[in-house]
């Protein structure tokens, strides 16, 4: 959860008017807006997963290539930003590199190289690069498809694909409070500034951080309850009821499912080949 | 012939807790059409009173009777909650569904209206309060002024037959709180507004009424 919020965030306050100001200047926000973009959600996150369940299948490097190279040609129609979306991949690779350090040394064959006396193998390193390329093609492919949707809309399609409602929920509320929340951090911690505190390595600065994080959990519980408190006053049962409609599929979304199973059967292809 | 009052409230008790009371004995009547303002230092217990009288928390003491019975477990209070609704003091507490159209939906879909119904209502109240063109808004973006007026959406939607408001301007600048002061002034419902505005005030209230040391008294 937290880490799907963290990530649309960022997205949610660059794309977030796209909607209303489609609605008040349809004509022009056509053209700028890019061709994937109005893939239907569910048909994007349909395909999200069917790129996932190919890649991880996937164990030879050429159709590992040709998979992150998809995600690529996708995240360019998608017209992701570049700066944004490589610090993201960083992030996802410099936590990969870490746990990947140990598995040339942890799985037998031949050596390539041998540090302070363990041996790596080929087979281990060729393993880690294998593990490395799916994580990147499958991270970038997500980013392309759904990172560049809405996150309401993301909740949306998942609705109309009846994922569990709970899921759904959890999802959409996380969105809408995340910002509140995160508000409410800011204030505290401009508030500890405007006291002269900087954080340092005593006692006092890990007291002060508790308080802050505690401060925080104490006052999300206490927003919770009043927001179900609000709920309940008008009539909240236990039940949703999303007044969503989906658009009407067109030529844009079957091009998009074709082109999607070829080149999920592409890759499968590939893989079939003894390179 | 008087008619029967909306809430009646008497000798009402309660606290958070034991040692320190908020309300020791409080009695208050609203009729239909009754305006009144409720004032009284912080923490005096405005906002309890009104949680009260929806049931949103439960007197340890004393009777509230709402439109005509007495009302004591929560399937009591389920059906006056939406014909009080309740105008709560942080709008992002009461707004938590994506966008405005469906925020203002939730209460009319769980009063079981369709949906057609629902959409019509949903455009009636919007239109009646100068947000024609937000139902595809996201509620989180909007501004703070923005957010109180689809929050009395909200609650308008579900057409309550009495308005409780929790300090309704705070927080507003004078433009949107101007709005908001004519918009209240020209509804119909009983009300009971909460507020330290006396210009809210003396625009809207009929009656005032003060909230010392638990009780209420008539001022």
């Amino acid at each position: 959860m937290n880490t799907s919020a963290s990530n649309s965030a960022p997205c949610a306050s660059v794309s977030i008017d796209l909607p209303a100001l489609q609605k008040e200047h349809p004509g022009e926000f056509r053209a700028r807006e890019p061709w994937l973009a109005r893939v239907d959600g569910r048909l994007r996150l349909v395909v999200c997963g069917l790129f996932a369940l190919t890649v991880v299948g996937l164990t030879q490097i050429p159709p590992l290539l040709t998979a992150l190279a998809l995600a690529g040609c996708a995240a360019m129609t998608a017209r992701l930003e570049l700066a944004s979306t490589l610090r993201r991949m960083a992030a996802l690779d410099g936590f990969m590199l870490f746990v990947l350090f140990f598995l040339p040394f942890t799985i037998p064959g031949e050596a390539m190289f041998s540090l302070n006396g363990m041996a790596a193998s080929y087979a281990g390193v060729l393993r880690a690069i294998e593990i490395l390329l799916k994580a990147n093609a499958v991270l970038l492919m997500i980013m392309a498809l759904l990172g560049s949707m809405e996150p309401i809309a993301l909740g949306h399609a998942m609705a109309r694909l009846r994922l569990p409602l709970k899921f759904v929920h959890l999802f959409l509320f996380t969105v809408r409070y995340i910002e509140v929340l995160g508000r409410e951090y800011r204030r505290l911690r401009t508030a500890m500034k405007a006291r002269g505190f900087r954080p340092r390595c005593d006692p006092h600065t890990w007291r002060s951080v508790g308080y802050l994080f505690g401060m925080l959990l104490v006052r999300s519980i206490e927003r919770a309850e009043r927001i179900l408190a609000a709920m309940r006053c008008r009539g909240f049962q236990g039940h949703f009821h999303l007044m969503t409609e989906a658009a009407p599929v067109d030529w844009r979304d079957y091009a998009f499912a074709g082109l999607s199973v070829t080149a999920a059967c592409a890759l499968i292809a590939l893989e079939s080949v003894h390179w | 012939m008087v008619s029967e009052p909306l809430f009646r409230l008497s000798d009402v008790h309660f606290a958070y807790d034991s040692g320190r009371p908020v309300l020791t004995g409080a009695d208050f009547t609203l009729h239909a059409g009754d305006r009144v303002a409720l004032t009284g230092s912080n923490g005096a217990g405005k906002t309890t009173l009104l949680h009260l009288m929806v049931g949103l928390l439960k007197a340890q003491a004393g009777r509230v009777e709402a439109f005509g019975r007495p009302r004591i477990h929560e399937k009591d209070f389920m059906e006056v909650r939406p014909r009080a609704g309740l105008l709560f003091q942080d709008s992002d507490d009461q707004l938590f569904c994506p966008t405005v159209a469906e925020d203002v939906a939730f209460g009319p879909l769980n009063l079981g209206k369709s949906r057609a119904e629902t959409r019509m209502i949903v455009r009636h109240t919007l239109a009646r309060l100068g947000l024609d063109g937000f139902e595809n808004r996201v509620t989180y973006k909007l501004s703070g002024g923005q957010r109180r007026l689809v929050a009395l959406a909200t609650v308008l939607a579900m057409n309550p037959e009495v308005l409780l408001l929790d300090e309704p301007t705070n927080a507003l600048d004078a433009e949107t709180r101007a709005r908001l002061i004519s918009i209240l002034a020209g509804l119909p419902q009983a009300m009971i507004v909460i507020s330290h505005d006396e210009g809210l005030l003396a625009r809207v209230a009929q009656r005032w009424t003060r909230l010392e040391r638990g009780r209420l008294v008539e001022s």
